[in-house]
This record gives C-alpha cells, sequence and structure tokens, in this order.
C-alpha cells in the first residue's frame, strides 16, 4: 500500500490529474446510452478493503438515492461521470463506508506531520485509469484559503473556472497518510479501521497540545484508545482543567490505568482536583504500590513542599559504595530520565546526606558514597510553603531538594521542573 | 513510611474549597459579555431614550433582560456541552460557505463597531481635554499589547476589573438626585404612544443590546475557560447575573439622563459624550463619572471586539488562533486582530470620516446578521446528536422562537429605518 501511494503521487504529479472532492459534488452522471441519471451527493470510502480508494459515489437520481460502485465508472472528468453497465443499485446505509462529504468534511482531523488539529476543508484525489475505468484515491486533505475559495464558489461558477481561479491562491495541504481522523465511537472505529497509533510516536507535549485542541468527545476517545502510558504521558502535560474533565469522562479502569502509569506527584496533582468520590473510584481501581505512593501524597496540602515533591528517587544506606550504587540505577532504570541526586539515608529511614549523580562517575567502585556528600544538607519539612522552597531553588541554585517529615524521615523529593510549573501558574 | 503531622485536608474542607473553587473558575465569560454589552453604542441609545423620554423608556429593560437571557442562556449552555465555539458548530453542521459569509459579515460589523469604540475613547477623554490625537494611538497601542504581551488569565482579571467600573453610572446616576419614585413606576408600568420617535428608540434600546458578536464571544470564553456541563449550573447562574447586571446599568444610565437633562427640557442629543457634557451644569463629579465610564466602556469594548473576532474568524475557517501562540504560528489570527485595531482606531483620527454614517452601517449589518445567528443557534441547540439531554424543553422551544421572532421583527425593523435615515 505504502508504494501504490507514493507512486500514485508521482503519477498524479507528472500528469496533473487531481481531482477535487468539491468538483465531484454536483457532478453529472450518465447511463451507457448518454441519458443523464442524476448528480453525485457523496463519495465513500471503504478503509477495511482500500484505505484511500473511492469505492462507491452516492447519486442522488430525482427523489431516489442510488449507488455506483467504483467498477461501474467508465470515465470521470470535469464533464461527468459515464457509466459502463446499466445496473443501477438504490443507495444502502453501509457501517463500513467514510463517506466523505458527511463524515470528514468540515470535522477535525489530526495533522499528524505538523503535529495539530485541522478542519477538513476538501479532499484532493488523483485520477487514474485502472483496468478499464476510472479510478479516484485520495492524495490530501486540504486546509486553508485555496480550498475554502473552492467550497465557496462551487456551484456557483464552473469548474474549469474555480480552477484558474484558484491558482493565485498557493495550496495547503497535508498527505492522506499523515491525517488521522477522530472517531468517538468505537465501534466505528474498528469499521472504518481507524487507530491512533501514529499519535503514539509524538512528543507527549505534542501529544497534549492536539488533545487540548479536540472537542471533549473527541479527547476522550483519543486518550482512551491510546496506550495507557503514552495516555499518562500526555495527560501530565494538559492544562489541569482539562485534566479533570478528561479523566472524569473516561470509565474508571481505563482512568486508574493511566493514572498509574504517571508519576505519583502529576498522579496526586490530578486526582486531587477531581471530586472526592470520583478520586476515590479511581484510587481504588489502581495496583497496590502506586496506589499507595499517591494516596500519600494526595495527604499534604497543594502549596506545600508535600504537595509538590514526589516519590520517585533512589535512596540507599549511607554505609553503601559507588558500586551499590550504580546497582541501584540499574534497577531503577525507569526513573533514570529524570535522576540527578542519591540520597542516603541513616538508622530508621533519616536522611542522611545527597550525593550528585556526576560524582558517581569520577570515583572509584569502591569508594563510600559518605566520602561524596558535599558539604551541606539541603531539606525542607514537608509542611513547608511553596514559596519557601521556590526561594531555596532560586537561593542555591539546586536541581532537587529532598523533604522531609516531622522526623527528619525521607518522604520525597522536588525537582526543578516541579518549582517550574509552580512559577508558571501563577 | 511514616508521615508525620502533614496539614490534613479534611473532607469538609476540601468539599467546601472545591465549591468555591467551582465558582469562581466559571465567573468570568457571562459577566463580562454582559458588561461590554453596554459599550459606546449602548450608552449613547440609553442616554438618548433619558434625555428625550425621561422615565417613560424604563419598562423595556424588563423583556430586554428577559430576550438578553435566553439568548446568552442557549450559548453558555452550547458551549459547555459541547466544548466548541459558535463559529465551529455552525462550521460542522452548515458548511463553509455558510461559514464564509457569516463571517465576512461579523467582520464587516465588528471593524465599524470598533471604529464606534474608538470614537467613544476620543469623546470621552476630549471632556477631560485630551486631543484625540493622543489618546486615540495611545489606547489602541495598549490595546493590541494587552492581548498579544499578556496571558489569558491577566487579561480576563482585567476584564473582570474593568466590568467593575460600570459602577461608576450608579454613583453618577444618585449624585444627579433622580425622582426615584417615578423611575420605579415606570420600571414596571408598560408605556406606549404612537409616536414615532418614541418607537424607534425603544427598537433601538432593544437592538443595541442583543449584538451578534456576543454569541460568539460568549460561546468562545465559555470553551476557553473549560466549563462543563457539570458545572454548567453555576455559568448558568453567571450569565443571568450578568444580564440582569447589564439592564440595572442601562437603568442607571437613562435614571441620569432624565434627571439631568430630561428634567431641564427634553432634548435630543448625538453622542455619548454630548449626554455627559450636559450633565455638567448639574454636578460636576456626576459629569466626572459618567465620562469615566464612557472611557471605561468603550476601552473595554475595544479590547474584546477585535480579539473576539479574530478567533471566530479564524477557527470557523480552520486558521490557527490563539493568544498563546506566537506570531508566526498564527498569523492570520494576528493579522486581522491587527488590522481591526489600527483600521478601527486610525478612521477616528481622519478629519472628514464619514463616523456616523458607519456605526449606522453597522447597525445594519448587525440587523442582518443577528436573525441568521439567531436561527442557526437555534437549529443547533435542538439538535440531539450534538446536545444529547441538554435539548431545549418544547416548552423553552416556544420561549426562544417567540424570542427570536421578536427580536428579528424589531431588529428588522431598526434596520429599515437606520437604512432610511442613513439614505434619505
Amino acid at each position: 500500500v505504502e508504494y501504490a501511494i507514493v507512486s500514485m503521487r508521482r503519477v498524479a504529479a507528472m500528469t496533473g490529474e487531481v481531482f477535487y472532492f468539491t468538483e465531484l459534488l454536483g457532478l453529472e452522471v450518465f447511463d451507457l446510452k448518454g441519458r443523464r441519471i442524476g448528480r453525485v451527493e457523496d463519495a465513500a470510502l471503504v478503509p477495511l478493503i482500500d484505505p484511500i480508494r473511492v469505492d462507491r459515489y452516492l447519486v442522488r437520481a430525482g427523489w431516489v438515492w442510488l449507488t455506483v460502485r467504483h467498477d461501474q465508472i467508465e470515465s470521470l472528468s470535469l464533464d461527468g461521470i459515464h457509466l459502463r453497465d446499466e445496473v443501477l443499485t438504490p443507495y444502502h446505509e453501509d457501517e463500513y463506508m467514510l463517506r466523505i462529504a458527511r463524515d470528514l468534511l468540515d470535522q477535525q482531523i489530526i495533522d499528524v506531520n505538523g503535529r495539530k488539529v485541522v478542519r477538513v476543508t476538501d479532499v484532493t484525489f488523483g485520477l487514474t485509469r485502472q483496468e478499464g475505468g476510472d479510478i479516484l484515491r485520495a492524495l490530501e486533505v486540504d486546509i486553508g484559503v485555496r480550498s475554502i475559495l473552492r467550497r465557496v464558489l462551487q456551484g456557483w461558477l464552473p469548474r474549469r473556472w474555480i480552477r484558474t481561479l484558484q491558482r493565485i491562491v498557493p495550496p495547503n495541504s497535508i498527505r492522506w497518510d499523515f491525517c488521522n481522523i477522530v472517531e468517538p465511537d468505537p465501534q466505528r472505529r474498528l469499521r472504518l479501521n481507524i487507530d491512533y497509533l501514529k499519535l503514539e510516536s509524538l512528543h507527549p507535549a505534542d501529544l497534549a497540545d492536539i488533545v487540548e485542541e479536540l472537542g471533549p468527545e473527541e479527547r476522550s476517545a483519543v486518550i482512551e484508545t491510546l496506550d495507557s502510558e503514552v495516555a499518562a504521558d500526555a495527560l501530565s502535560e494538559v492544562d489541569p482543567k482539562m485534566q479533570v474533565s478528561i479523566l472524569e469522562s473516561l470509565d474508571t479502569e481505563k482512568a486508574a490505568d493511566i493514572v498509574e502509569e504517571m508519576a505519583p506527584d502529576e498522579a496526586a496533582d490530578a486526582l486531587a482536583e477531581l471530586e472526592d468520590e470520583t478520586s476515590e473510584e479511581i484510587l481504588q481501581e489502581m495496583d497496590v504500590e502506586p496506589q499507595s505512593e499517591v494516596s500519600e501524597l494526595l495527604e499534604y496540602r497543594e502549596d506545600t513542599a508535600g504537595g509538590m515533591m514526589n516519590t520517585e528517587y533512589v535512596a540507599l544506606d549511607e554505609s553503601a559504595t559507588v558500586a551499590d550504587a550504580m546497582t541501584a540505577i540499574r534497577a531503577n532504570e525507569d526513573v533514570i530520565e529524570v535522576l540527578n541526586t542519591i540520597f542516603l539515608t541513616g538508622p530508621e529511614g533519616r536522611l542522611a546526606g545527597a550525593v550528585p549523580l556526576g560524582k558517581l562517575f569520577i570515583a572509584a567502585p569502591e569508594t563510600p558514597l559518605k566520602q561524596l556528600v558535599p558539604g551541606t544538607l539541603l531539606k525542607i519539612s514537608a509542611d513547608a510553603k511553596q514559596d519557601r522552597v521556590t526561594e531555596l531553588f532560586d537561593k542555591y541554585n539546586i536541581l532537587t531538594l529532598p523533604v522531609v517529615d516531622g522526623e527528619d524521615n525521607l518522604a520525597g523529593v522536588i525537582t526543578a521542573d516541579d518549582v517550574i510549573s509552580v512559577l508558571r501558574e501563577k | 513510611m511514616t508521615v508525620a503531622a502533614p496539614a490534613r485536608r479534611t473532607s469538609l474542607f476540601k468539599k467546601s474549597r472545591y465549591q468555591l473553587a467551582l465558582l469562581l473558575s466559571v465567573l468570568g465569560p457571562g459577566f463580562v459579555t454582559a458588561m461590554v454589552d453596554n459599550d459606546s453604542g449602548g450608552i449613547l441609545t440609553y442616554s438618548q431614550a433619558g434625555a428625550r423620554w425621561g422615565y417613560l423608556p424604563l419598562w423595556t429593560l424588563l423583556p430586554i433582560t428577559v430576550l438578553l437571557i435566553v439568548t446568552q442562556e442557549m450559548n453558555s449552555r452550547m458551549g459547555a456541552v459541547t466544548g466548541k465555539g459558535l463559529q465551529d458548530l455552525i462550521r460542522e453542521e452548515f458548511g463553509v460557505r455558510a461559514t464564509f459569509f457569516m463571517m465576512a459579515t461579523l467582520v464587516v460589523t465588528n471593524l465599524t463597531n470598533v471604529m464606534a469604540e474608538f470614537a467613544g475613547i476620543a469623546g470621552s477623554l476630549e471632556l477631560f481635554s485630551v486631543s484625540r490625537y493622543i489618546s486615540v494611538p495611545i489606547c489602541a497601542i495598549a490595546v493590541w499589547l494587552l492581548v498579544v504581551r499578556g496571558t489569558y488569565t491577566s487579561v480576563e482579571k482585567i476584564f473582570l476589573f474593568a466590568s467593575l467600573l460600570y459602577v461608576t453610572y450608579i454613583i453618577s446616576a444618585i449624585l444627579l438626585k433622580p425622582n426615584w419614585q417615578e423611575s420605579l413606576i415606570y420600571s414596571v408600568k408598560p408605556k406606549l404612544m404612537l409616536d414615532t420617535d418614541y418607537i424607534v428608540m425603544l427598537i433601538a434600546m432593544v437592538g443595541t443590546s442583543i449584538a451578534p458578536w456576543m454569541n460568539f464571544y460568549l460561546q468562545a470564553a465559555i470553551v476557553e475557560k473549560g466549563v462543563t456541563a457539570k458545572e454548567y449550573g453555576a455559568s448558568r447562574l453567571e450569565v443571568i447575573v450578568g444580564c440582569i447586571g447589564t439592564s440595572v446599568i442601562a437603568f442607571f444610565i437613562i435614571v441620569a439622563c432624565a434627571a439631568a437633562i430630561w428634567a431641564n427640557g427634553p432634548r435630543n442629543i448625538d453622542d455619548p459624550a454630548t449626554a455627559a457634557m450636559a450633565l455638567k451644569p448639574f454636578g460636576k463629579y456626576a459629569f466626572l463619572l459618567f465620562s469615566a465610564g464612557l472611557f471605561n466602556a468603550s476601552l473595554f469594548a475595544a479590547s474584546i471586539l477585535p480579539l473576539s473576532t479574530s478567533y471566530s474568524v479564524c477557527e470557523g475557517l480552520g486558521f490557527e488562533a490563539g493568544v498563546n501562540k506566537r506570531f508566526g504560528e498564527a498569523p492570520v489570527f494576528y493579522w486581522l486582530y491587527t488590522l481591526l485595531i489600527a483600521i478601527g482606531a486610525g478612521v477616528v483620527l481622519l478629519p472628514h470620516f464619514p463616523l456616523v454614517k458607519m456605526i449606522l452601517f453597522s447597525q445594519v449589518l448587525n440587523g442582518i446578521l443577528l436573525p441568521v445567528v439567531l436561527i442557526f443557534m437555534v437549529k443547533l441547540i435542538n439538535k440531539k446528536e450534538l446536545m444529547g439531554e441538554w435539548v431545549n424543553s418544547r416548552f423553552y422551544n416556544w420561549v426562544v422562537w417567540i424570542a427570536v421572532v421578536i427580536l428579528i421583527g424589531l431588529t428588522l425593523a431598526l434596520t429599515g429605518i437606520t437604512a432610511r435615515q442613513t439614505w434619505k
């Protein structure tokens, strides 16, 4: 299929044989003897059979709606469609059809390559001859001024005039294979062969922007279908207000799956915004370990150090060596991207020191970590105010700050990105 | 891990905090929209009504409030339930062509509205002896920067604060010692006279109260705020309070002009600055407050109109839009926004520009656009696939259709009369 698309485009580019959906609308259909049957009302793809070929045309003949299959067409041009047989089938609603005018035109779709949400104005087809008949294949989705011009003038001016006129405006289109249709109904999604796999490779922040731009129904549909881990990353980047409405719209099980995958501090922030009942339900559904971490964090007031911190950190006993630290890091691969400090704890979990990650690389494996601890140990109490936290980060130019509870036990860590989030909110 | 004495959120505390946050989080759009309704055009109409007819027209405020609430409630409901702007819904349900012509008309109408606002700024500041060649450019740049350099939340805070400044009209009216007994009686006692001028005035009052751009702005603002169907109750309350607030301000403007101008000899006034001027002999502070109110209202509407227009047009036609995007990312949005302000402010400075004609022309366009927008709205809000259980009830539909028919009738009449006056 991929090869077919590429070669198709080359053909279309070479011969300039493109056909716009707006031109198809209202196009006259003639039978074998050249008598007019009716006019085209819509065209449909059946993605399960062929993802880009126009499978059938909907023709209105007086009061009757007919279906014309692609292999019934002899020729298709700006002057009309000529059929090659006499079979006229009445139109039947079919759930496997993606009808361009009804389902696609003027709707929002995702431009995966451009990483944004766009609104479909028109569709560009490539027109080729195959097995003795003319076939249309979807090449591009048109957005922007040029396609708007076509839509506005469609039916008011002859098709050829519009083709000439539109040349003054540069085209603005998205390749069909970069387009992702958004369909809220999961049944229909299957029948139309729509998935969001392409979205999963996007950066979570881009994905979050896309999700924010969609309507609420489409928003939950996308989040629901994404892999929980991807969904969690994206959701963490979404505006808190929208997080709430997304989590509320999902069923509890899926919501719990996603929240489990979020960083505990972000999960706690999101849950704290929900109504008690809903957040309780989601917590119940979660696995034991992430659940206890998140509920612990939920105990702290949002505007305190405890509310800002997360519980994903690496802490070792103060007698540990550099080699122990390396082993511990290898065992905690999922935190490696954000890890920049190793913490040391004394008896009963009391915070004893903090070792910058970089120091591990220049020390011999058998060196005790204690020797690598720099002079002062900065820490903050869990119930300290947010402002105090940002002050410390600013004053000492640190990347991480350990948070301790009333008994000086290590409770969590605040990282620079938490501070940035707080500052941005102000 | 032991957690020693963290400040525990008790359930009760969390609950009340949640509800307060809910109320605060939806406060804004409805209130701001309702207040901007009393822009320089509105103030002119109310001043004229009070100066020429005294307390008689006050009764119209009651039905106007109902009409306002009915239309705005539909917008906020659509915004909350669908999460989409009015222009998005029109585009999705009625296609590009309808959207395109609606947006084109909206741009022209709102451009003339922006001119009227900058004329209001010029007029009000000239009462304080500030030349328009200073005031208009400064305000235009300030408005532009406010949106381009500010963030949405800070902009909305400023807007909410500006809404409070409408209080100046209330104080100004009280200072002028109006006849409270009469003003209360005529607020509920309908007075009809077969006098063309009187009828035109009544129609104008309704016509200036409900403008098409407000429907777009309100719905967009509700969506931007992320109000959901669940929180919709609070939003509806806010819309109702806002609409009542609008009429209260209108009441005091009419009363002020009735007390100061009409009581000393009914007369016609041509622009809101003249109304403020006419108050001067009867109270220095009343005059100051009235002029300050006019300046605030004009500046306020001048900040919102271009922004709202650019949003509607870009989202309806599928161009990138948003104050959070950079200039290069959303060029159409920013260019439209900039041009609306530049042209709107620029013509006020042209010596022989037919400003009054332009403003009348904008009223005619408003009148043509409003029925179309309202009919689209009623059709949209009755679509089950969009609104689900939130479609209009049958009774409500009756109310809405009657309101729509009355509004269309009145605006068409106003449009006809204005058109005749303009091209007589």
